[in-house]
């Protein structure tokens, strides 16, 4: 019945957006290739940080032999995720390595040698339904499971239960909206009843009530096989196919689309009661599950310059450029982007290692996505307003940001701009929009810091003063009291209601210290105004965004680890 | 470098100036038809004037030459000038005119994207209140003139202000049809006895509303095309006709029809051309709305109860200062905003 419900009911669909040309065919021909480690000499390097929150906590020591599966680091916290041994040999180096992030920054990562047996540690399915939801959430979050459609928030964060906020719906995003990639097409052609399997445990632990796989149009054979995979399913799913509009894989946009429903700003989706997950992430949950393994590779679409453009199923700490040469590609004199052409990034080198994000790898940026034609001014003509998912202005942004008018920009909303680069792609001024409103952020994220810090500050050093003032008082009050008393006997009869005095100065000094301390508490809980109490996704792609950020040397990396 | 999107899909600035100036074509061609080849002469005139001034003051400014003379937002202007102008008007109100509108309303205000009033408006409104006497003289149109003028006439007398032996000035020019209805009413006669007139063709001034229709076609084929959004034509023309119904309706005596209003003056040559100059204009689609129909309003108003015979210049150049605020009372609902 709720399946016919969704069947008739009529898709919503948000503002603007952009078609760009799909790009998907040619890596859609060919069927997943596994990839498989023979060579005993195989290194794979590991980053601590494959994900949002903290990064986790190291447990190997270099010369430990390890198995395939085994905890390697673990979650640090509950924002954090754990990180796990592609497959059996030795760990040769702990340090910090280049890694793929935009901002070409080093980060510490585990280097580990295979001894080319590929030997799995023990390792155990789990009946989910016979023990407590925190032990299965326990697993996810030992399993190191995060969202892999891009964002890598922490999944077990997510699937927890909370009696605030009851999630009704539970949205799986099979959009993949982004030209290029084919991951997840591939996984739901060839992994569905898997997928499917992934989607009940994840209903089970949120205890949903309806449960919708969205599809865009583009990939009929993913919606096809997921409805067949669906349909052999004890609990009811429906499978929407969406029309094929750039960023319909957005969660919040895909959410408006199912449901009508927009997920309030800087709030997250579980405020109206919906929670969103990529598909690739459900069929993590089942192998985690229901099979004991832990996430240790992940699907990679590798196309654009390749002979054998496709999909891979690449066990993570893979050098990108090897896994391009499997595929037929330069690994030299040519770049990659890591992502899609709308959102992606061009990655600082080609030897770094696949990670939980990488979903796609386009080879020959260079010759594929030539350098557009210089900037021209602005003309007005609002083509970005009309194309922005969000219905943002973006020409009033770029104006504001262009200007350093913070102020303004924020009146604009500019926080709730998702960085899909639909305005970017409109332009017939060339104008590089997503670059301004990234700068304009994180101008605005550190005037904020520098703002709270001056507060303290200031307030210090009022304390200071006002300190120093009750000590002169006080001096003074005692230089009188000797004075009165060395001319009375009866100074002694005083010192009692003197004591009185003092103890009573001590408590007032104690209550304001007290208070100084709350309003120093309260200061650090406001401050970061625009990234606390955010949907999980948008925590994601805040992640994104300071990493893009840290990229042009703007803000330290990774400051989400406060805002968590 | 590294910035995403890597992609992009959208015609350039030269493009949509481009395909604006042949929107223009079928009016132009009906104005040769009807009042002669004289425009083609103003025009290019405007056009040189306009290139040659925006070359220079780029140069003094020390911005890119190349780039900015190629965007074509310099021939639009001077094209949109020299369309609003008397078609025989002398070469150098025509150099005046644009050189104003080029120099003073766009590069000193920062060139291309930075005019907070619409450049051709400003030059055009220059002219109208430094020189009215030649601003509101129109040559009769072809076939109504009592001694028509061939091409090298024209030329001579753009260039010389020199007639042919023997014609007077008043033997080839006449009121324009909105300037002629304000005057007679003024004289207490009244719209039908006053649309007797020879100027008067169907709906509009005979000839002109040729010109106006052929303007319509442009602009229709710039909305097909989306350079242009349809808010500012639809609100513009529908405010005007709104005004000129509901007055028409109480007093049809003293009130031209809105069919007239619609077909007369500058009209069409507004809605298409003029109010859609993104860069002095809203962006919001409700603020696109609410211009239009001021101006729409506004041009009413003038025509019938202000000292000009038409008031587009005017109520562009009004709105144009209220754009700020309309955009900023008219922000869409954001994205998981109430409203």
């Amino acid at each position: 019945m709720l399946a016919n419900l969704f069947k008739s009911s009529k898709l919503s669909s948000f503002n603007g957006g952009v078609h760009p040309p799909q790009h998907k065919l040619e890596s859609t021909r060919a069927p997943i290739s596994v990839l498989t480690i023979k060579n005993a000499q195989q290194v794979f390097v590991l980053p601590l940080r494959q994900h949002v929150g903290k990064v986790s906590k190291l447990l190997v020591n270099v010369g430990d032999h390890v198995l395939k599966g085994q905890l390697l680091a673990n979650a640090d916290g509950q924002m954090s995720a754990a990180v796990h041994a592609p497959t059996s040999g030795t760990i040769v180096s702990v340090q910090d390595q280049l890694i793929p992030h935009p901002s070409g920054l080093p980060d510490i990562a585990i280097t580990l040698q295979a001894d080319g047996e590929d030997r799995w540690v023990e390792h155990h399915a789990m009946d989910y339904r016979s023990v407590s939801k925190r032990e299965v959430l326990e697993r996810l979050r030992e399993g190191g499971v995060v969202g892999l459609g891009g964002a890598t928030f922490p999944s077990h964060v997510k699937l927890r239960e909370e009696a605030k906020h009851p999630v009704d719906t539970l949205i799986l995003n099979g959009a993949e909206c982004e030209p290029f990639i084919t991951c997840d097409d591939l996984l739901m052609r060839e992994r569905a009843e898997e997928i499917v399997r992934g989607i009940e445990i994840m209903q089970y632990l949120l205890n949903t009530k309806e449960c919708i796989i969205g599809i865009e149009d583009n990939k009929p054979e993913a919606a096809q096989a997921m409805r067949d995979a669906a349909s052999k399913s004890q609990i009811l799913i429906a499978v929407v196919v969406v029309p094929t509009v750039y960023p319909s894989g957005g969660a919040r946009q895909l959410i408006k689309i199912l449901t009508g429903k927009e997920a309030p700003s800087g709030k997250r989706s579980t405020d109206i009661g919906i929670q969103c997950f990529n598909v690739a992430t459900a069929y993590t949950v089942h192998r985690l599950v229901n099979h004991g393994e832990p996430v240790i590779s992940r699907i990679v679409t590798v196309t654009g310059k390749v002979a054998r453009p496709g999909n891979y199923d690449v066990p993570l700490g893979l050098a990108v450029g090897e896994l391009v040469a499997l595929a037929g590609g330069a690994v030299e004199n040519t770049e990659y982007i890591m992502g899609g052409p709308m959102m992606g990034f061009t990655l600082p080198s080609n030897h770094v290692p696949v990670v939980k994000a990488m979903n796609c790898i386009i080879v020959g940026k260079p010759e594929i996505f030539p350098e557009p034609p210089p900037a021209m001014p602005c003309i007005r003509c609002a083509r970005c307003a009309d194309a922005c998912p969000v219905s943002l202005q973006p020409q009033e942004l770029y104006w504001f940001a262009k200007s350093d008018n913070f102020e303004k920009a924020r009146d604009y909303k500019l926080f709730d701009c998702i960085e899909c680069g639909c305005c970017t792609y409109v332009c017939p001024s060339n104008i590089p929009l997503v670059q301004y409103y990234r700068y304009a952020k994180s101008e605005i994220i550190a005037l904020d810091k520098a703002k709270q810090a001056a507060d303290i500050a200031r307030e210090r050093n009022e304390f200071r003063l006002h300190r120093i003032e009750r000590e002169k008082q006080e001096r003074a009050q005692k230089h009188a009291q000797k004075a009165a008393g060395a001319k009375t006997e009866s100074a002694k009869l005083e010192a009692a209601p003197a004591d009185a005095a003092t103890k009573a100065e001590e408590a007032k000094k104690a209550a304001l210290a007290a208070a100084i301390e709350r309003a120093k508490v309260q200061k650090a809980e406001i401050a970061p105004k625009n990234t606390e109490e955010v949907s999980p996704q948008i925590q994601a792609d805040i992640a994104a965004i300071e990493a893009r950020r840290a990229e042009a040397g703007l803000a330290e990396v990774a400051p989400q680890d406060e805002n968590n | 470098m590294n910035r995403s999107p890597y992609i992009t899909q959208a015609p350039s600035v030269t493009t949509i100036m481009l395909k604006v100036l042949l929107a223009l074509l079928p009016g132009i061609a009906a104005y040769v038809w009807i009042f002669g080849g004289g425009i083609l002469v103003t025009l290019t005139l405007a056009s040189i004037t306009a290139l040659a001034s925006e070359a220079i003051l780029l140069k003094w400014r020390d911005r890119p030459i190349k780039p900015f003379l190629m965007d074509g937002s310099a021939l639009v202007t001077a094209w949109l000038l020299a369309l609003a102008l008397p078609p025989l008007a002398p070469w150098w109100l025509v150099v005046v005119g644009t050189l104003f509108a080029i120099v003073i309303a766009k590069q000193l205000y920062g060139g291309l994207g930075y005019n907070p009033f619409n450049p051709a408006m400003i030059g055009y409104a220059v002219l109208l209140i430094s020189f009215p006497a030649i601003m509101t003289k129109w040559p009769a149109p072809l076939l109504l003139a009592q001694t028509p003028l061939g091409f090298s006439d024209q030329l001579h007398f753009i260039f010389a202000g020199a007639l042919p032996n023997g014609v007077l000035v008043d033997a080839i020019t006449s009121a324009t049809p909105l300037d002629y209805l304000k005057t007679q009413l003024g004289l207490h006669h009244q719209v039908q006895a006053i649309t007797q007139a020879p100027i008067f063709g169907v709906l509009g001034g005979k000839g002109g509303e040729w010109v106006t229709g052929a303007y319509l076609l442009g602009g229709l084929y710039l909305i097909q095309q989306r350079i242009i959004s349809w808010h500012l034509p639809s609100a513009f023309l529908a405010a005007l006709a709104l005004m000129a119904g509901v007055f028409y309706l109480l007093d049809p005596a003293h009130f031209a029809n809105p069919a007239f209003h619609l077909l007369s003056g500058a009209t069409m040559l507004c809605a298409f051309f003029i109010i859609t100059d993104p860069i002095s204009g809203p962006t919001t689609p409700l603020g696109k709305l609410i211009f239009a129909a001021g101006i729409g309003i506004l041009t009413y108003l003038i025509r019938v109860y202000g000292g000009y015979p038409d008031g587009v210049a005017f109520s562009v150049l009004l709105f144009n200062i209220a754009v700020p605020l309309i955009d900023a009372y008219t922000q869409p609902r954001v994205y998981g905003h109430a409203k």
